[in-house]
Formats: structure tokens, C-alpha cells, sequence
């Protein structure tokens, strides 16, 4: 049962942006069974600022998952979100900076947060095979 | 070049389990709680302590998330309830899917109450919903009053903050005010409570916020049903 345990638990990665990586490259390999003919060149994703993730470690790990593979030329975006709040009396949004969630408009600390805490697959870019570069996908 | 949208959350697999998992909780009314903090921080002592004042017959249970050891198990196991270690071997947190795993041989109409204690870590556990119906974070008077500025993400998502070990504050540095004024900073909402599980201070306060949890969730579950 240990051993079990363990081994369903080397499978995962270790650290955390590596199993956050896996996961975003997990995704690209499903949506790609959508699109035959294609190969992927970038995917996109979200990631908010309070959702405790590294972007350097992250892109840190993509590379190295991703290294001699057939996805070794396909490009990570990262899009950072800032953390947002709406105030609940006069409805303003507005960017939360250090921390500060008092609505600059009314000044009340009656506001909600609406984002900053995305961890979100935003988009995937795929090229048709042969259609502009030959050898798209050889390492430069 | 085809820009195809995929908008998911990248851990969807993580949260579709979650989401079951909750929804099983929802049906059986169990009220489950995610207790996460730093290495050290006492959320095994908090949960002794706990279990301790539990009545006997009552329907809790834990599970223990550590890297390696069946310690915390073996600490909790005292108090005849049910408890099981999850063992992660390497992995920094738990995820929906361990939880699913180690419940399987549970009777879940035999439980109120899940406590799943989080591989000690401020950081990555704060990514992964467990199906819980709050988060806890705790946080003791031997680490920096800033850790709700450097690691907002679990003070952001946690309900509770449990400031522990402040039969301390005599001899560390640490300023107690500063501390829940970062943690209110980075979660206006999030509500406090000082303890010390060796010397007993607030922890009538915690059973009180829990017995709360417990109250207003069962009469959630109530009116759902």
C-alpha cells in the first residue's frame, strides 16, 4: 500500500511549478487531437498574482519538460494579472497595490477581490505543417 | 498561424476532483477543513489538542500529509479516531486526487467532520483545492510577522488564521499586531485566533470558531436538504 503510495506520487513532479508545467503541456497534447494537420508554437497562459506561482521557476520547468521532446520549439507565454478588487459601494475596479484594498475612488475597505488569483490556460497557437517554415520545429 | 482559445484553469483535473469530493462532503455533511502553515508551525499540536477536547463518540477524522514518516499518524492516532497518513514521497502538497485515494476505504456517513492536515509549506498547497469548505492557515511567533506579506496567496485564501505558540512572545521578537494587521492587509475578511497548544492559551477561542463552522454548516445543510 506504501510503496503504492509512493510510486503515484514519483509520478508527479516534485516541485511545484514542474507539476504546473506538466499540466499546461498535458493540455496542449489533448487540445492538439483537436487540430490534426497542426503543430502547436505557443501556448498561452494566465497567471494572477497572488496564485504563489514563480514565472522563472515556471519557465524554468516548461523548458526543461518540454527539451528534446516533439515540443521542444513550442514557446510559453506568460500573462501576469494583477490583483483587482471592486468597491461594493460605488462598484469602481480597481488594481490592489501593496496590499492597500481601500477603494482609491471612495476610500471604503468595503471592496471584493474580482482576479488575481488566475491559473488559467488562456490560448494555443498552431501552425499548419509546411505552411510557412520548413523545419518549424528543429531547435534554432 | 490559428490562435485557438482554450480558457481552463490549468489545474482543471485537480478541481474537477475537488469538485466532487465537495459535492460528496455536501451530501454526507461532512464539514471539511484544510489546515496549512510552515514546517513546525503546530498544526499536528493544534489538532492534539483538538482531539483531545473532542467528546469521544464524536465523527471526526484526519488526514495527515507529510513527505516522508507516518510520525503525525502515529502522534494523532492516540486519540481513537480515525486518522491515515498520506505520504507523499517528494511531493510539496496535497492534491484533490491523494485525497479521493485515501478516503476510498472510509464510510463517509460515518464522518462530520475532516480535518486534512497540509504537507507543511506556505506556498504550493495554496494552489490546490482539496474540496475543503475553508482553508486554515497557521502561523507561530518563531517565523517573520511579514509571512502574510511574502506568501499572501494562503492568507488571501484562508478563513482562519491561527497565530500559535504565543507562550513565546516573551522571548522572540515578534509583534503580534503587525502580524494580524499583514494578514488583514493581504484578507480584510480573514478572522484570528491567538493560541498556544502547549500552554493552552485561546484555544477555547479556536473550538469556539469551530463549533461555529460546525453549527453553521449543518444548518447549511439543512435548509439544502
Amino acid at each position: 500500500m506504501r510503496r503504492e503510495t509512493r510510486q503515484a506520487a514519483s509520478q508527479q513532479k516534485i516541485m511545484h511549478e514542474m507539476g504546473i508545467a506538466n499540466s499546461v503541456l498535458e493540455a496542449v497534447r489533448t487540445e492538439m487531437g483537436l487540430h490534426p494537420g497542426t503543430y502547436p508554437s505557443k501556448v498561452g497562459v494566465r497567471i494572477g498574482e497572488m496564485a504563489a506561482i514563480d514565472q522563472d521557476a515556471l519557465r524554468f520547468c516548461f523548458e526543461a519538460i518540454i527539451q528534446e521532446t516533439d515540443l521542444a520549439s513550442l514557446e510559453l507565454g506568460i500573462e501576469v494579472c494583477p490583483r483587482r478588487h471592486r468597491c461594493q459601494v460605488c462598484r469602481h475596479d480597481f488594481v490592489v497595490r501593496d496590499y492597500d484594498s481601500r477603494c482609491p475612488q471612495c476610500a471604503t475597505f468595503e471592496t471584493t477581490c474580482i482576479s488575481g488569483d488566475e491559473l488559467e490556460l488562456a490560448y494555443l497557437e498552431v501552425e499548419e505543417y509546411g505552411a510557412s517554415t520548413v523545419g518549424a520545429k528543429s531547435t534554432q | 498561424m490559428e490562435r485557438v482559445p482554450l480558457e481552463r484553469k490549468v489545474l482543471s483535473e485537480n478541481d474537477r476532483i475537488a469538485a466532487e469530493l465537495r459535492a460528496r462532503f455536501q451530501e454526507h455533511g461532512i464539514l471539511c477543513l484544510n489546515l496549512i502553515s510552515s514546517p513546525g508551525s503546530g498544526k499536528t499540536s493544534l489538532l492534539e489538542r483538538t482531539l483531545e477536547s473532542l467528546p469521544r463518540h464524536d465523527r471526526v477524522a484526519v488526514l495527515t500529509g507529510d513527505i516522508q514518516t507516518e510520525n503525525d499518524a502515529n502522534r494523532l492516532k492516540r486519540f481513537n479516531f480515525p486518522v491515515k497518513q498520506i505520504t507523499t514521497g517528494g511531493t510539496c502538497h496535497l492534491d484533490a486526487r491523494m485525497i479521493e485515494r485515501h478516503l476510498a476505504d472510509w464510510r463517509l456517513e460515518d464522518l462530520d467532520l475532516l480535518f486534512i492536515e497540509n504537507v507543511g509549506n506556505l506556498v504550493c498547497p495554496a494552489s490546490y483545492d482539496l474540496g475543503e469548505a475553508a482553508k486554515i492557515v497557521v502561523l507561530s511567533v518563531t517565523e517573520g510577522e511579514d509571512k502574510p506579506l511574502k506568501y499572501p496567496s494562503i492568507f488571501f485564501k484562508s478563513d482562519l488564521l491561527v497565530l500559535n505558540k504565543v507562550d513565546l512572545l516573551p522571548y522572540v521578537p515578534f509583534d503580534i499586531n503587525a502580524a494580524a494587521d499583514n494578514a488583514r492587509k493581504v484578507h480584510p475578511g480573514i478572522e484570528i485566533v491567538k493560541v498556544s497548544c502547549l500552554a493552552g492559551n485561546g484555544l477555547r477561542e479556536w473550538m469556539n470558531w469551530l463549533e461555529q463552522r460546525r453549527t453553521a454548516h449543518k444548518s447549511l445543510q439543512e435548509t439544502v436538504s
